[in-house]
């Protein structure tokens, strides 16, 4: 198959997950035409990581996933063992400056472009070692000392820095914030993450399936079934299984549990950032009636390790299906009042109307997926039909309703976010009414060599996981993407037209990963 | 403003014992009591995400909800190190962070007591083990600062934090 007469032909991946479509650039100048392609088709650019194949006789490659209306495409460019280079997409796509300079940073692969400022190389280990090629070894012996990192200057009388973090002010995880300010009106703000690097995918080098799920199930705690889907999804695609109608019902309730618990906490702290105590409370109490039935039906408040490779690890009986389908009706009730409060609060209306706002055209520039993106009127959900995709099952049959806001602001996150638990909670009833038979999990036989690709639609946005398989039958590679990636830089545009003071409530709005972006 | 006062009333305070998990409850007040008549006043937190994959905070957030009430107990989190009794710190200590949280603990003045949470932070368990020292990380908090209890877990449960809380503030 061919997207927009590109010359590259592309093979469906078999399975039941996402619709993605596999292909090979033949060079450079391939790659880059058809990231122009997907650009000019309002298309995204989903993730990009580079792999070392010396040790298969080749070289380096880069791996991009892009999207189209139809799906995803995952196109691969194999690059000279001596000379790794690769054109600069950030030209075309500005989300792939941090990614490729992420990239070089972990494999030594560079773009060719003028941005070449490490990102998750902080000065822990040296500038010319890189941790995920075959022959790395142990880190060298290295004094860890930070090192300083330029930040675009912004001139002018009256223009001055306000430097935040890495550790924040609240229980929140760390990265830095350079405001430049007049006043307090914000001019810039420049980010500079990867505080949070903990060195998992080289960790995920070498391990076996159950070793893989656990450590990709906690690139970013609060999105695990997400991340725990996606990499079951993209083991399965590589080995030819495929899970039970049963396991894939159970996996749709886990991950919608995980959805609502994330916006219940959020609309708490999205109140509590507009000095409205009040709602954190309320929300804060759901929450937690929430993540104890979770403990209770699941055995895990979060629902770690419950989703795994061939199925899910957990069953779900009568008692406590009804148990979900109850809270599911009590929650619902109460969310609903807390929302005529909300909407009604004129000092909280005051504060998230018009704040922090973004629109579909720099979405699509950005290639923002997920809920903020859909703040801006994008009907943007994997588990939903759209004009020419067919979400994967079982979503399919559950006729998935998008929310939608086109205000973009932070009234217009919070409104999807309230959108989405109550859609969630329609699920939520749907599927603990509805479970089909079926195995809980089937064995999944690793094939050696083989590849896929997991694409699941979290609570933030887009989750993707990339495998490639060793010889042996082990992860020989693996990538996995959190959609904050593309979302980050939204938040630099979102805050330009207000206050300092303004940024939490900004920021909390979009609830960024940091460790899903630094992993 | 009716609508709020109607809800709060209508909430009650979900602190106090219920029957549905009513052992929790209890065990909870009992906790609190023990940490303020030990600490005298207040005891002041500052929490310090040193490499944690942010499930270990969403537990340290669930202290503040209506159940546990930690803050309605005078146990407060705060901004800055300077104003703390106590750190609170998940992992593993990333290399990236290994320079931040040496200045944090150097900021808290003392007496001051630490605790590491979670199986990352505390390198013990099947996923401490996953997540233990390597080219980009120090691996647990004990490696890059002294430390006085440990609170495993994957995320450790909010009653396992407040057991934590107790049990450092016990050291001393």
């Amino acid at each position: 198959m061919r997207f927009h007469a590109e010359p590259i032909d592309f093979e469906r991946q078999p399975g039941v997950g996402a619709p993605l479509w596999r292909g090979r650039a033949a060079d450079g100048e391939d790659l880059l035409r058809f990231a122009i392609s997907v650009h000019r088709h309002d298309g995204r650019l989903c993730a990009l990581w580079g792999s070392d194949e010396r040790s298969n006789g080749h070289g380096f490659r880069v791996h991009a996933i892009f999207a189209l209306d139809e799906g995803w495409q995952y196109l691969t460019l194999d690059l000279p063992a001596d000379d790794p280079v690769y054109p600069d997409l950030s030209g075309v796509f500005a989300a792939a400056n941090r990614m490729q300079r992420a990239t070089f940073d972990l494999v030594g692969i560079r773009h060719d472009g003028e941005d070449q400022r490490p990102w998750l190389r902080h000065g822990g280990w040296p500038a010319d070692w890189f941790p995920l090629r075959h022959d790395a070894g142990d880190s060298p012996a290295h004094e860890n000392r930070p090192t300083d990192y330029e930040f675009v200057k912004v001139g002018g009388e009256g223009a001055h820095e306000i430097p935040v973090g890495p550790i924040h002010a609240g229980i929140i995880e760390p990265g830095h914030f350079r405001f430049t300010v007049v006043g307090e009106r914000v001019l810039r703000l420049e980010q500079r993450l990867g505080y949070l690097h903990k060195g998992t995918e080289r960790r995920l080098a070498g391990a076996d399936f159950s070793t893989g799920a656990k450590l990709v199930g906690r690139v970013s705690g609060d999105s695990t079934c997400a991340f725990a889907w996606a990499f079951a999804g993209a083991v399965e695609a590589a080995c030819g299984v495929e899970p039970s109608p049963r396991a894939l019902h159970l996996r749709a309730l886990l991950l919608e549990r995980e959805r609502v618990a994330n916006h219940l906490g959020d609309l708490g702290m999205l109140g509590n950032d507009a000095a409205f105590g009040f709602g954190l409370s309320q929300f804060f109490r759901l929450k937690e009636d929430w993540v104890r039935l979770n403990a209770q039906v699941f055995g895990h408040r979060f629902l770690m390790d419950r989703i795994v490779p061939g199925g899910v690890a957990v069953d779900a009986d009568a008692a406590g299906l009804a148990a979900i389908a109850g809270q599911a009706e009590t929650i619902e009730r109460e969310v609903r009042e807390l929302q005529r409060i909300y909407d009604e609060h004129a000092g909280l209306q005051d504060r998230f109307l018009t704040l922090g706002p973004i629109d579909a055209a720099l979405v699509r520039e950005l290639s923002l997926s997920g809920m903020a993106a859909r703040a801006t009127g994008l009907l943007l959900d994997a588990r939903c039909h759209r004009h020419g995709y067919a979400p994967p099952a079982p979503w399919g049959t559950l006729a998935v309703r998008p929310a939608s806001d086109e205000r973009g602001d932070v009234a217009a996150r919070v409104a999807v976010r309230f959108a989405e638990v109550y859609e969630s909670l329609r699920l939520i009833r749907l599927l603990a009414a509805g479970l089909p038979g079926g195995e809980l999990r089937v064995e999944v036989a690793p094939v050696p060599g083989a590849a896929g690709v997991g694409v699941i639609e979290g609570w933030r946005g887009e989750v993707i996981v990339g495998v490639q398989l060793g010889a042996d039958g082990r992860i020989a590679r693996c990538h996995p993407h959190d959609p904050s990636w593309q979302a980050w830089p939204a938040l630099e545009h979102a805050v330009l037209r207000d206050i300092v003071p303004d940024f939490p409530l900004i920021n909390k709005s979009f609830n960024l990963s940091y460790s899903g972006q630094d992993i | 403003m009716w609508p709020v006062l109607k809800r709060i009333l209508k909430t009650g305070i979900v602190s106090e014992p219920a029957p549905e998990a009513g052992d929790v409850h209890r065990e909870v007040d009992r906790l609190n009591d023990e940490i303020l008549r030990i600490v005298g006043r207040a005891l002041t937190i500052r929490e310090v995400d040193a490499g944690s994959c942010n499930a270990c905070e969403l537990e340290i957030h669930a202290l503040n909800n209506p159940y546990y009430n930690l803050e309605g107990r005078g146990i407060k989190f705060v901004a800055s190190p300077r104003h703390a009794d106590m750190l609170l710190v998940t992992g593993p200590v990333t290399k990236n962070m290994e320079n931040a949280l040496k200045i944090a603990y150097d900021s808290t003045p003392d007496p001051k007591l630490v605790v590491a949470v979670g199986d990352c932070g505390c390198g013990c368990g099947e996923v401490g083990a996953l997540f233990g020292p390597n080219y980009a990380t120090c691996g647990a908090v004990e490696n890059v600062i002294p430390v006085d209890v440990r609170v495993p877990g994957c995320p450790p449960t909010p009653l396992a934090l407040l057991q934590g809380i107790l049990a450092a503030v016990r050291t001393r």
